[in-house]
């Protein structure tokens, strides 16, 4: 029987927000509008820095869709209580848009625009008082149960090496099996990280016009690089024993797990039920951004911006990232790497390697730690202060509801 | 197909094993029965011929193809990105000078 099967029915607190969506964590979120806010927001939140407290923002300045939209979503994230924003006041940035969302989703909110309340100092003042009224005002909210199949969770993986596709990648499949098996949203992404296995991803897709659509997001990517001259392969991944992008994507494939495959989002899409997600995150149209995930943190802000609660970060050479707003659970494919970095790493899913644990107990291992996670737990990263945050430009066009799909 | 016991073979259709664990420059490996002294460090991860590779044969791994062999590939040696090429895209890395492997 799978560690999800035996869990009962809500094994886990969350915190319920106004839209009838339950978060893990209860987060005050300081966003700057543009890098000219970036240092005033980040003053902000340090000596709040240890109590949930986080900084996001776009560093602008044009306008751009992608980034309101991710913005929008971030802001509104199930894991976030209260948000501040902080504007310059001549930035391109749509605040009021984002304003309106915030408010609309009935959190707390609150604007400091810069040039209006008189510069950096009395700005950071404000935000401080603000942030600590906030935080204790969140930290006094109760929980409420919570089931699985209220959970969106996202997977990536990043400095991959020869392990990766045989260790922690499968078995954060396995934990995916479980996740979807109990009703959960799960989303895999990173289409440039599938070039050379389309035609067997495609074959699980729900229906033959998601087929196509799979297909054709890894055409996409495929193309996007061409133009680019360059693709999603490292050299730290030649390193640690990948040849190819096809290699590397065979062992990125894998966390996937074996579930059908129900729809194709694009950043900021929310799954409309649960089950097995495709994140198309490579932009639409002509190339005009350069390399569309220039690191994993902007893969981890657009699996949040689905609404990721927690990500799954899967890696072999070994990474020490974690996230604003949503836990990461760092699972490491490498039995020397976890050796080395042990007090980063949430798993050791090396000792598949070495025959201490099978695919599936290390799943389950997964499983049980976002249950955990959801009682109080914290991730290696959380617990050290990992607030890692990267939002730039992109453009996409919208999914047809067919592929979304909708509800 | 016997193998030694450091060699992980990940598909009954692969022509590569996966090493899981460091086996030294030196140090003799048993594949298909035979015994294979490697000129080379193994490192974990890294791939080593299973059989003999032809030139042009695809390498595969996982039971899919992963590339293919651009000369021919002998029982017991490396396979890596000097030696496969990409089906896709090329591979850049830095020990050959950021050109095409």
């Amino acid at each position: 029987m799978s560690a999800a099967a035996k869990l009962s029915p809500a094994p886990i607190r969350g915190y319920l927000r106004a839209d009838g969506r339950k978060g893990l964590r209860n987060v005050v979120i300081v966003a700057y509008l543009v890098e000219c806010a970036h240092h005033v927001a980040r003053e902000i939140a340090l000596p709040l820095r240890d109590q949930d407290v986080h900084v996001i923002g776009f560093p602008g300045c044009y306008p751009n869709p992608y980034a309101q939209k991710m913005m929008e979503r971030l802001a509104t994230h199930p894991n976030v209580g209260a948000a501040l924003l902080v504007s310059l006041g001549c930035e391109s940035f749509d605040k009021y848009g984002l304003e309106r969302a915030v408010r609309a989703s009935g959190r707390p909110l609150k604007t400091l625009v810069i040039q209006a309340v008189g510069g950096t100092r009395r700005t950071i003042e404000e935000g401080r008082a603000w942030g600590a009224e906030q935080r204790a005002a969140l930290d006094a909210m109760a929980t409420v149960p919570m089931r699985l199949d209220e959970l969106v969770i996202g997977t990536v993986c990043g400095g991959s090496d020869g392990t990766s596709g045989i260790t922690g990648n499968p078995a954060a499949g396995r934990a995916f099996d479980q996740l979807v098996d109990a009703g959960a949203a799960c989303i895999f992404e990173e289409t440039g990280e599938l070039i050379g296995c389309e035609h067997i991803m495609a074959a699980r897709a729900a229906t033959p016009d998601l087929a196509r659509e799979l297909e054709g997001s890894v055409a996409k990517a495929a193309r996007y690089y061409a133009t680019l001259g360059y693709g999603s392969f490292a050299v730290g991944n030649a390193d640690g024993g990948l040849s190819t992008i096809e290699e590397k994507s065979m062992g990125a494939y894998a966390k996937s797990g074996s579930s059908k495959i129900s729809g194709l989002l694009k950043p900021g899409d929310i799954p409309p039920r649960g089950g097995l997600y495709l994140l198309d995150v490579v932009p639409d149209g002509e190339v005009r951004f350069g390399f569309p995930n220039i690191n994993d943190n902007a893969e981890i802000a657009e699996l949040m911006a689905c609404g990721a609660h927690v990500n799954l970060f899967i890696t072999g050479r070994g990474s020490v990232v974690g996230s604003a707003i949503s836990p990461v659970i760092k699972i490491c494919a490498n039995p020397e790497t976890y050796r080395r970095m042990e007090d980063d790493m949430d798993v050791d899913a090396g000792r598949i390697l070495q025959g201490r644990a099978t695919l599936d107990q290390v799943g389950s291992e997964i499983v049980d730690l976002i249950v955990g996670l959801g009682n109080g737990a914290r991730t290696k990263s959380e617990a050290m202060g990992h607030q890692e945050f990267i939002l730039t430009y992109k453009s996409f066009e919208p999914i047809g509801p067919s592929c979304l799909p909708a509800a | 197909m016997d193998a030694d016991p450091r060699l992980l073979l990940l598909h009954p259709d692969d022509n590569v094993f996966v090493a899981r664990d460091q086996i030294a420059k030196g140090e003799s490996i048993a594949i298909g029965g035979r015994k294979h002294e490697l000129d080379f460090d193994l490192r974990l991860g890294h791939k080593i011929a299973r059989r003999d590779i032809a030139a042009g044969e695809r390498i595969l791994k996982y039971g899919a193809p992963i590339g293919r062999a651009t000369r021919a590939i002998a029982t017991g040696e490396h396979v890596h990105v000097h030696n496969v090429v990409s089906d896709y895209t090329p591979t850049y890395v830095i020990e050959n000078g950021g050109k095409a492997a």
